[in-house]
């Protein structure tokens, strides 16, 4: 059987992810560990949002109101002593899906424009709704105590472990966007999104099947966040911020909406550009503005696109 | 007069100062293929949109299999039996044309919370959709992305939908518009294989397609309709000769 030049690209992918802590190790560069890390957490929340914008046409922009909310739901038990893993990471999950639920369950009733920004306006509800909670540091944010604990199976003070972490949770992800996008459930939302009327009328309610996609992508989006607070072991309200909304949505569109894989490059292209580009210049913005505008113009497929040719999307 | 399938009672229906639908009856008997002509603008495609549940009447009421379906929208009315197509083709541009037909399969197969089993490995979803491709004759097109079908195909794709739904009353409006002569008879003869099998509500402005269908004809005018009957009897209406047919078919 002929290896597709999407399998090569994807297996390259994961080759060198998995090389990133022998390697920053072996050249004793520790920073590389943390980038790498951090790009994978970033690409956990753009593949949830790619969830429903690629494949569902929702324009959510308010995708990094779930980053807070798992990040609090790491930091809060942690203020008061607790720091059980699984019991912050299900709470991260839970409390943004739930959140989410409620945001979409509104703001899904309207499409275009009016989604985009009840979305928005959500999501800085909560962002100041995060100011307001001075036990937590108010606008200052808080430092976290501790790193999420998982008895002494896995230990996320050390580096590595906690890269391997999150480079399986992203895998995992991926694997679980993968069924779901082809799945009827997935199918459905994909069709509202390529012509609602027509879903409905052959007798789809696309409603509810949307609203479970948009809580389902809120869960993913609130691990990113639990990871987040872990990672920078600080949260502050800047995570919920409309500018980190619409930086996560640049990493969908720069890799490629509706390509699940897209976003993953998206998020490592991203701020890749962003630490070489701030070395040069501090007007650093003024340079990847074009970048972007330029992959939006040329890239249909985004730069994974770019990468794996015509089978990268799924429509 | 057989049993009747779909009774429309009284529907009224205005866009701003535009009277679309002044107190319309109908009735389709079950099996029968009732055809709707009239004018532009003489408010079919109004009519359509509201025995579908696109369209919520401003009063009157529409029973569908001796229930009331005036409040239901349209994927309940389409869940039961009562399925539409579009005037201007309406697809999954970017899906194949098998894609677009198991679809609509999924769509009447129960709940689509299913989210672990790629649906395109579904047998129970992939086989009716083939049958239903072969029979409105687009078979060898199954791969195609539906986008890149000729025009006249992507008409036969919308109607390969609807029937994958397993209707029991289709409501078709214009399905030969924009195709040619040939495609045009190709899909007058398919919907004639349809006759007695599907309950059948055509609006359509080619009047061979209409007169070689049609058991029934109700013609519309500025809303109402003024005549219901047999082909032969519609011919023979005076005043449907001077509303309508006199202008266009001299």
């Amino acid at each position: 059987m002929e290896i597709s030049r999407r399998t090569i690209v994807l297996a390259a992918g994961c080759l060198v992810l998995a090389l990133v802590p022998p390697v920053a190790a072996l050249t004793n560069q520790p920073f590389y560990l943390d980038l790498f890390r951090r790009m994978m957490i970033f690409a956990i929340a753009a593949v949830s949002l790619d969830l429903i914008l690629g494949y569902g046409g929702m324009v959510s922009f308010g995708h990094a109101a779930y980053l807070g909310i798992g990040a609090y739901a790491v930091g809060i038990p942690a203020y008061h002593g607790i720091e059980n893993g699984p019991l912050q990471w299900a709470l991260a999950v839970g409390v943004s899906a739930a959140v989410a639920l409620v945001i979409g369950a509104i703001s899904l009733r309207t499409s275009g424009v009016a989604f985009i920004m009840i979305t928005l306006a959500f999501a800085q509800m909560l962002y100041y709704l995060g100011i307001s909670l001075e036990t937590y540091g108010g606008d200052n944010g808080m430092r976290l105590a501790s790193r999420s604990r998982f008895g002494g199976l896995i230990d996320l003070r050390q580096p590595a472990v906690f890269y391997y972490v999150v480079l399986a949770i992203l895998i995992g992800l991926l694997a679980l966007g993968r069924r779901l996008v082809d799945s009827r459930f997935g199918m459905v939302i994909r069709a509202a999104k390529s012509n609602e009327p027509r879903a409905r009328a052959i007798g789809f309610s696309p409603f509810r099947y949307k609203l479970t996609a948009f809580a389902i992508a809120g869960g993913a989006g609130g691990l990113a966040g639990a990871l987040l607070a872990n990672q920078t072991e600080y949260l502050t309200p800047d995570f919920m911020h409309w500018t980190r909304s619409g930086e996560i949505m640049f990493m969908v569109i720069l890799g490629g909406m509706g390509t699940l894989f897209g976003p993953v490059v998206g998020a490592v292209a991203l701020l890749l550009l962003e630490d070489v580009l701030s070395a040069l210049t501090e007007h650093w913005q003024i340079i990847l503005g074009p970048i972007l505008v330029l992959v939006v113009l040329f890239a249909k497929r985004g730069l994974f696109g770019l990468l794996v040719g015509a089978e990268a999307g799924d429509g | 007069m057989a049993e009747t399938l779909l009774a429309a009672r009284a529907l009224r229906k205005h866009f701003g100062g535009l009277l679309a639908s002044d107190g319309i009856d109908l009735d389709v008997a079950r099996g029968e293929t009732h055809a709707v002509i009239g004018p532009n603008g003489a408010g079919k495609t109004t009519l359509i949109g509201q025995l579908a549940g696109d369209l919520r009447p401003d009063s009157g009421s529409i029973r569908f299999d001796d229930q009331d379906v005036t409040r239901l929208d349209s994927p309940l009315r389409a869940r039961r039996g009562l399925v539409r197509s579009f005037q201007v083709t309406s697809i999954f541009r970017n899906f194949s044309a098998l894609d677009n037909v198991t679809l609509a399969v999924q769509a009447h197969s129960g709940h689509s919370f299913r989210f672990w089993r790629p649906a395109r490995t579904e047998s129970a979803l992939r086989e009716p959709a083939r049958a239903a491709l072969d029979a409105v004759g687009l078979g060898k097109r199954a791969d195609v992305r539906a986008a890149s079908l000729a025009h006249g195909e992507q008409r036969q794709l919308e109607i390969a939908m609807a029937l994958a739904t397993e209707p029991r009353l289709l409501l078709l409006d214009e399905p030969v518009a924009g195709m040619g002569p040939e495609e045009s008879q190709r899909m007058v003869r398919f919907l004639a294989t349809l006759k007695g099998r599907v309950t059948i509500v055509l609006v359509e402005h080619d009047m061979d397609a209409v007169f070689t269908l049609a058991d029934r004809i109700s013609v519309m005018v500025y809303g109402r309709i003024i005549a219901t009957g047999t082909p032969a009897e519609i011919r023979g209406n005076e005043q449907v000769r001077r509303a309508y047919l006199g202008e266009d078919q001299a």
